[in-house]
C-alpha cells in the first residue's frame, strides 16, 4: 500500500507538485495521466529518491516512511522504477550492472547471493521471455540501444528485480506498436496481487494494453480527477483542456480519492 | 644532481663510458645535446609548452647516477607483472640498464632484433646513427636524454617481420635519489608489425628520476602499438617522449596509462609523413595526493588522407593536477585530413586541478577536424540510475569512475593488455578492487 | 571543386565602401610618442592633474614593455615613434556646441558611412556618439538621456563634467599596465565614449559609437568606459571603419566595462576597418583590449562582435566573473579574407559563486586570410558552481586559408562543468550541389550556408544591426536569420 499525502515539490523555487494526494493498494495498477509539465515524471522520481528536489508531505509505503530512505533503500525494498529516458553507462557491461543489482537487492532481503552461473541462467531465461538477444548481455549498459531496446532492459531488470511497487515512467514513449506489445505483455506477466504498479503515460494507448484498475489526472501539480478506465478513454476523445478548464473553476481540484 | 651544471659536470666525467662513446656521430651529438640542455636548463611555465608544468622543482632535487644495482629486488616485482601474462619477450632494465639474467627475449622470427641500446650499438652502430636523433630535437630534458642515456632497448624488424605477442619492456627504477636515462627505438619495416609495452615500476617512495625517450619509425603499411604504464613512486619525477614517425599507410597507436610518480610529464607526438596513414593517441591518467600528470600530445598531419584519433580522460583526486594539451597540425596540401580528439577530466576532490588545451591548428580547407573537452563531475543522473537499481552510493560511484576509465581501456586492442591495464587502474581507484569482476 | 572555390572567392571579393577620405584640415601633434607629447595631448584636452599623472605612469610602464609575441599574427614591428598620436578636426572655439555647430564636411562624412547624425535623419532609436580621429565630434540624444539620469557623452567631456565617476572606475577593469597596448592606450588615449546609467534605470535607446579613422599616418586610441549601477541595464554599439591607404595604421583602445549587482550591459561591436588591398597592402592594426567585470551578484555582460575588417585583428574580449550568479558571454563571428589575420576569442575568469558564461565562436577564413580562436575558461579555486560552454567553429573556404583554435580550460573547483567543442570544415561540395539542385544560385547556395553557420551570433545583435552585420559579411540572409 502507498500513500501520498499533501506531497509538495519544487525545483529551485519552482513548484512543480502542489499538494498531491494518491493511494494505491497492494495488486493494483494505477494509471497517471496529464499533459506535458502536468509533474508526473518529477512524481515518479521523487518517489524513487532523486535528489535535488524540496520536497515536503508525507509518503507512507509498506509501513515505513518513504521520504526518509535513500534511493539505493527504496529499490532494495522492491521500489522500481522504470525510466523514461534510460540512462547509458559506457564501459559497464550490462551483465555487471544487472547481478550488481540483483545481488545488492538479494543481500538486502537476506537472501543468498547469485554465482555467476545462476545468475546467467536466469537472465538468460528472462531475456528469452522479453526477446532481448544475448548480445545485450555483454554491451555497455544502454548504451548505443535503440528507444525499444532501451525499454526491454527496463522490463528486464524489473523482472529480475521482482519488485513490490513498479512505477513505470512513460515507457510507452518513442515505441512502436510492436515493441509496445512486447513491453506491455512482459509488464502484464510481472502483474501479481502482492505487487502494485503505478503507470504514468500521456496517452491511452498504453492502457489498451496494460489494463489500470484507476486512473488519475495529473494537472497543475495535483490530481484533478480519479475513475476508471473510462476516464482514459474520454481524456482521449476530449482532450486535457476541459479538465484544466474544471480546475480553474474549483481551484482545490475535484474527486481525490 | 639536479641542478643544470651537475648534469653538465656529470656528461664530463661520464661521456667517456657511456655505451658508444667511441662513435664519432654519437660523442657529436651528446656533446651538442648537454650543450643545448645547458641553454636551455629546465623549463619552467613562462614557456607556452609547460604553461602548466614548471621543472623548477626538479632543479633543486639532488640525484646521482646510481651504482648499478644488480641486487634483485625486482624479481619480485617482474613476477607479478608476469602472471596471467603470455610468454612473449621481456627484457627487464635496472636503473636504466639492461639486466640479461631477469630478461627472457624468447623466440624471435627471422628478420626481428630485439636488443639492449648498449648491445646494439656495439654490434649494428650504422643502424642506430639512421634513428638516434638530433640534439636540436624536442624539449630540454630530451636534450638532456640524448646526452646522457646509455641503454635502452632497441627493436629492429624488416620487411613484413611480425612479432605476434608483445614485447614488454620492465624499467625498474628507483633507489632513493637514483636516476634512469632511458633510450628506446622501435624500428618497423615496411609492412612490420610489432606491439611494445613500456612499464615503468618505481620502489617503495623513492624519489627517484626518470627521463626517457622512445623513437618510433613505422615503415609503409607497417603497424606499431605502443602501450606505457607508467606506475612509479608516489615521489618520482618522470619525463618521458615519445616520438613516431609514420609513412605512407602505417598504423601507430599509442596508449598513455599514466597511474605513479610525483611529477610526470609525457610528451607525445607522431608525424603522419606518407599519404593514408592512421593514428591513435589514447591515454588515461590518474592523481590524487599532490602528484601532477602532464601530457602533451602533437599530430602533424603532413600528407593527404590520413586519420587520427586521439582521446584522453583524466581522473583527479586530492590535490592532484592533471594537464592535458593535443595539438592537432594539418599542413597545406594535406587534403582529405580526418582528426578527432576528446579530453575529459572527472573532478573527485575540492583541491584537485585540471588544465586542458586542445589545440587545432589547420592551413587547408579540404579536412574534418573536430575537438572536444569537458571538465565535470560523476554524472548524477547515471548515479541516480544505479541507486535506483540498488547499489549503494559509494558502490555507484567506483563503478563510474572506473566506468569512465574503462572508455580509453576499451580502445586497447590486445587482450592482456586491455585486461592488465584495467587491473592497474582498479589499483588505483577508491573501492577498485571491489569491481574486479567487472567485464 | 575549383568552380565552386572561384565562386566562392569571387562572391568573397567585395569592395570596400567605406574607403573613402575627408577632405578636412586637421590639427595635429608631430609624429612620435614622448612625456612632452602625452602633456601636449593632456593640456589640449583641459585634464586635471590626476589624469596627466596617470598618463605619464601607464607611459613609464610602457617603455619598461615589450610587444607581445604569442599571437597567432605577423607583421613587420611596429615603429611607435613614427604615429601620430593626436589628430583633430579644426575647430573654432571650444568646438560645437550643437549639431548645427559640427562642420558639415563631418556631417556628410558620417552621412556617407550611413550614420546620419542630423537628429531628423536618425536612426531610429539609436543615439550616436561620432569619435573622428581623436576626437568626439557630436553625440547624439544626450538631452532625451539625461532626462533618465544617464550620462552618454565623450570621454573628454566625462573628465570635466564627471571627474568623480572617471576617476572612480578608470583602469579599474583593465589596469594601466596590464598589457603592451593597455599601456600605451592608456598614456595617449585620445578620446572615447563614457556611459553611466544610475541605479535601476534600463536605458530607452540602444547607445552607439561610430570610429573613423581619417588623418594619415594617424593611431587611433579610444578609450570607453561603461558603469550600469545596480540593477541598470544597457545596450552598446560600435563600428568602425577608415579610409583606404597603402600603409599600416595602428588602432589600439580599451574598452572597460563594469556592472554591479544585478546590472546588465550588452556590448555589441560590427568592426569594419580598412583590411587592406586583396594582396596584403595596407589596413588597420586592430590591437584592443576589451575587458569587463560583472562586479556585483547577478550581473550579466554579454559582448558580441561581428569582426570583418582591419589587416589584423588581436582583441579578446573578456568577462571577470566576480559576483555570484552573474553570466559572462561572448558571441563572435570573425571573417578573413585575402591576407587578413585575426587572433581573437575570449577570457571567462570565474570567481563569484555559481557563475556560467557562454562563448561561441565562428571563423571563417577564405582567400590567405587566417583566423584564430584564442580563449581561456578559469574556474578560480571559490568558483562553487561554475558552468561554461564553449563552441568554436571554423569554416574554410578555399585551400590557401588557416583555421586555428587555441583554448585554455584550468578548472580549480571540483564543482565546475565545463564542456568545449570546436569543428573545422569547409562548405561541403554536398551542400553547395543540394541547394543548387534545388535551385539555389551558387552565391545565394554559400548565402545561405554561411548564414546559418553565423546564426547564433548574428541572433544576438540588436535588430538595426544585424542587418549591416550580414551586408558585411557580403550575403543576403534574407529570412534565414531568427
Amino acid at each position: 500500500m502507498l500513500k501520498i499525502k499533501d506531497l509538495h515539490v519544487s525545483v529551485e523555487g519552482r513548484k512543480i507538485l502542489d499538494g498531491l494526494d494518491l493511494e494505491v493498494p497492494s495488486g493494483e495498477v494505477h494509471a497517471i495521466m496529464g499533459p506535458n509539465g502536468s509533474g508526473k515524471s518529477t512524481l515518479a522520481q521523487v518517489l524513487a529518491g532523486r535528489e535535488g528536489f524540496e520536497v515536503s508531505g508525507a509518503v507512507e509505503w509498506d509501513g515505513v516512511d518513504l521520504l526518509s530512505l535513500p534511493a539505493e533503500e527504496r529499490a532494495r525494498r522492491g521500489l522500481f522504477l522504470a525510466f523514461q529516458y534510460p540512462v547509458e553507462i559506457p564501459g559497464v557491461s550490462n551483465a555487471y550492472f544487472l547481478r550488481s543489482a540483483v545481488n545488492a537487492v538479494r543481500r538486502y532481503r537476506g537472501e543468498k547471493e547469485l554465482d555467476a552461473m545462476d545468475f546467467l541462467k536466469r537472465v538468460k531465461a528472462e531475456m528469452q521471455t522479453v526477446g532481448m538477444s544475448e548480445e545485450f548481455l555483454y554491451r555497455s549498459v544502454n548504451e548505443g540501444f535503440s528507444g525499444g531496446e532501451k525499454k526491454r532492459n527496463e522490463v528486464l531488470q524489473m523482472a529480475l528485480l521482482e519488485p513490490k511497487l513498479a512505477i513505470l515512467d512513460e515507457t510507452d514513449s518513442g515505441l512502436d506498436i510492436d515493441a509496445l506489445r512486447i513491453v506491455a505483455d512482459g509488464v502484464n506477466r510481472l502483474r501479481s496481487p502482492e505487487r502494485s504498479m503505478i503507470v504514468i503515460t500521456h496517452y491511452q494507448r498504453l492502457l489498451d494494453y496494460i489494463v489500470p484498475d484507476r486512473v488519475h489526472v495529473l494537472s497543475r501539480g495535483r490530481i484533478v480527477r480519479s475513475g476508471d478506465r473510462e476516464l482514459a478513454l474520454e481524456l482521449e476523445k476530449r482532450g486535457y483542456g476541459w479538465l484544466e478548464e474544471e480546475r480553474r473553476k474549483e481551484p482545490r481540484g475535484v474527486g481525490q480519492r | 644532481m639536479s641542478a643544470v651544471q651537475g648534469w653538465v659536470d656529470t656528461f664530463r666525467a661520464e661521456a667517456q663510458r657511456l655505451p658508444g662513446a667511441k662513435l664519432p656521430w654519437l660523442a657529436g651529438a651528446r656533446a651538442r645535446a648537454i650543450e643545448r640542455f645547458a641553454a636551455l636548463g629546465w623549463p619552467t611555465n613562462k614557456l607556452e609548452k609547460w604553461r602548466h608544468t614548471s621543472l623548477a622543482l626538479l632543479a633543486q632535487q639532488e640525484f646521482a647516477v646510481p651504482p648499478v644495482d644488480r641486487v634483485d629486488l625486482a624479481a619480485g616485482a617482474l613476477a607479478q607483472l608476469r602472471q596471467g601474462a603470455e610468454a612473449g619477450h621481456w627484457l627487464v632494465f635496472i636503473d636504466g640498464q639492461f639486466a640479461p639474467g631477469l630478461s627472457d627475449i624468447g623466440t624471435l622470427p627471422a628478420g626481428a632484433c630485439v636488443d639492449s641500446l648498449a648491445g646494439a650499438l656495439a654490434q649494428r652502430p650504422e643502424r642506430l646513427e639512421a634513428v638516434y636523433g638530433d640534439a636540436e630535437e624536442g624539449e630540454s630534458p630530451a636534450a638532456l636524454n640524448l646526452a646522457l642515456a646509455g641503454d635502452g632497448a632497441y627493436i629492429e624488424l624488416a620487411r613484413g617481420v611480425a612479432i605476434e605477442a608483445p614485447i614488454h619492456l620492465v624499467f625498474v627504477g628507483g633507489v632513493s635519489k637514483g636516476t634512469q636515462l632511458v633510450r628506446n627505438f622501435i624500428v618497423a619495416d615496411d609492412g612490420a608489425q610489432v606491439t611494445v609495452v613500456e612499464h615503468y615500476i618505481g620502489r617503495d617512495d623513492a624519489t627517484s628520476f626518470t627521463n626517457t625517450v622512445t623513437r618510433v619509425r613505422a615503415g609503409r603499411d607497417a603497424r606499431v602499438t605502443h602501450l606505457k604504464l607508467q606506475q612509479e613512486s608516489a615521489q618520482a619525477f618522470h619525463l618521458a617522449a615519445l616520438d613516431a614517425v609514420q609513412a605512407r599507410g602505417a598504423y601507430f597507436a599509442s596508449h598513455s596509462l599514466a597511474f605513479g610518480a610525483r611529477l610526470a610529464r609525457n610528451d607525445i607526438s607522431s608525424r603522419l609523413e606518407g599519404e593514408g596513414g592512421e593514428a591513435l593517441l589514447n591515454g588515461l591518467y590518474h592523481v590524487d595526493g599532490k602528484r601532477h600528470v602532464d601530457h602533451y600530445t602533437r599530430l602533424d598531419h603532413n600528407s593527404p588522407r590520413c586519420t587520427s584519433r586521439e582521446l584522453y580522460r583524466g581522473i583527479l583526486d586530492g590535490t592532484g593536477r592533471g594537464v592535458f594539451t593535443g595539438r592537432i597540425y594539418v599542413a597545406p596540401g594535406a587534403v582529405k585530413t580526418d582528426a578527432e580528439q576528446r579530453s575529459d577530466s572527472l573532478l573527485l576532490s575540492a583541491g584537485a586541478e585540471s588544465d586542458a588545451r586542445p589545440e587545432l591548428e589547420i592551413y587547408n580547407d579540404d579536412v574534418k577536424c573536430a575537438h572536444g573537452s569537458t571538465v565535470g563531475q560523476i554524472d548524477e543522473t547515471g548515479l541516480f540510475y544505479l541507486r535506483s537499481r540498488g547499489l549503494d552510493e559509494q558502490h555507484a560511484r567506483n563503478l563510474l569512475v572506473y566506468a569512465f576509465a574503462a572508455e580509453v581501456l576499451a580502445r586497447i586492442g590486445e587482450r592482456s593488455l586491455r585486461s592488465s591495464a584495467a587491473a592497474a587502474i582498479r589499483a588505483r581507484i577508491p573501492g577498485g578492487q571491489l569491481l574486479e569482476a567487472l567485464a | 571543386m575549383s568552380t565552386s572555390t572561384e565562386q566562392l572567392e569571387r562572391f568573397l571579393k567585395r569592395e570596400y565602401v567605406a574607403g573613402f577620405e575627408t577632405p578636412i584640415e586637421a590639427d595635429t601633434l608631430p609624429k612620435g610618442l614622448s612625456e612632452d607629447i602625452i602633456r601636449a595631448i593632456s593640456a589640449k584636452k583641459g585634464e586635471p592633474d590626476w589624469l596627466l599623472e596617470w598618463r605619464l605612469q601607464a607611459y613609464r610602464q610602457w617603455l619598461k614593455m615589450t610587444p607581445p609575441t604569442w599571437a597567432h599574427i605577423h607583421h613587420p614591428p611596429i615603429d611607435f615613434q613614427d604615429i601620430v598620436y593626436y589628430a583633430a578636426p579644426k575647430k573654432k572655439a571650444d568646438g560645437p556646441k550643437s549639431l548645427d555647430e559640427v562642420d558639415p564636411e563631418l556631417l556628410r562624412t558620417y552621412e556617407k558611412l550611413g550614420v546620419p547624425l542630423h537628429e531628423r535623419a536618425r536612426l531610429a532609436g539609436v543615439a550616436v556618439d561620432a569619435v573622428f580621429d581623436s576626437v568626439s565630434v557630436a553625440t547624439t540624444f544626450k538631452e532625451q538621456l539625461a532626462a533618465h539620469g544617464i550620462i552618454f557623452c565623450s570621454f573628454s567631456e566625462a573628465v570635466r563634467e564627471h571627474p568623480e565617476l572617471v576617476r572612480q572606475y578608470l583602469g579599474t577593469v583593465v589596469p594601466p599596465g596590464d598589457n603592451f597596448y593597455a599601456a600605451l592606450n592608456s598614456a595617449v588615449f585620445s578620446d572615447g565614449s563614457f556611459v553611466y546609467v544610475p541605479k535601476g534605470v534600463k536605458c530607452p535607446m540602444e547607445l552607439s559609437t561610430y570610429f573613423r579613422i581619417n588623418a594619415r599616418d594617424t593611431g587611433q586610441f579610444e578609450r570607453t568606459l561603461i558603469i550600469a549601477d545596480e540593477g541598470a541595464q544597457v545596450s552598446y554599439l560600435e563600428g568602425c571603419t577608415a579610409p583606404m591607404r597603402d600603409e599600416n595604421q595602428l588602432h589600439a583602445a580599451v574598452v572597460e566595462l563594469v556592472a554591479l549587482e544585478g546590472a546588465k550591459i550588452k556590448y555589441s561591436t560590427v568592426q569594419n576597418w580598412y583590411p587592406g588591398d586583396e594582396n596584403g597592402v595596407g589596413g588597420i592594426y586592430n590591437f584592443v583590449t576589451k575587458r569587463g567585470e560583472c562586479r556585483g551578484a547577478r550581473s550579466h555582460i554579454s559582448w558580441t562582435q561581428v569582426e570583418t575588417g582591419s589587416a589584423i585583428t588581436w582583441k579578446y574580449p573578456s568577462v571577470i566573473l566576480r559576483g555570484d550568479e552573474s553570466i559572462g558571454e561572448f558571441y563572435s563571428v570573425a571573417l578573413t579574407n585575402h591576407y587578413q589575420q585575426a587572433d581573437t576569442g575570449t577570457k571567462m575568469i570565474h570567481m563569484g559563486r555559481n557563475t556560467r558564461s557562454t562563448i561561441i565562436s565562428k571563423g571563417i577564413s577564405a582567400g590567405h586570410g587566417s583566423n584564430t580562436y584564442r580563449g581561456m575558461v578559469r574556474v578560480t579555486p571559490k568558483a562553487v558552481g561554475a558552468r561554461n560552454y564553449t563552441q568554436c567553429d571554423s569554416l574554410l573556404i578555399g585551400d590557401k586559408c588557416a583555421a586555428h583554435t587555441f583554448p585554455v580550460i584550468e578548472a580549480r573547483h571540483p564543482s565546475a562543468h565545463i564542456e568545449h567543442e570546436a569543428t573545422t570544415s569547409r562548405i561541403g561540395e554536398d551542400q553547395l550541389f543540394y541547394a543548387m539542385q534545388r535551385g539555389l544560385s551558387a552565391e545565394d547556395a554559400v548565402s545561405m550556408i554561411v548564414s546559418g553557420f553565423c546564426k547564433e551570433v548574428f541572433k544576438e545583435l540588436p535588430m538595426e544591426f544585424a542587418v549591416e552585420a550580414q551586408n558585411l559579411l557580403g550575403v543576403s540572409l534574407e529570412g534565414s536569420v531568427g
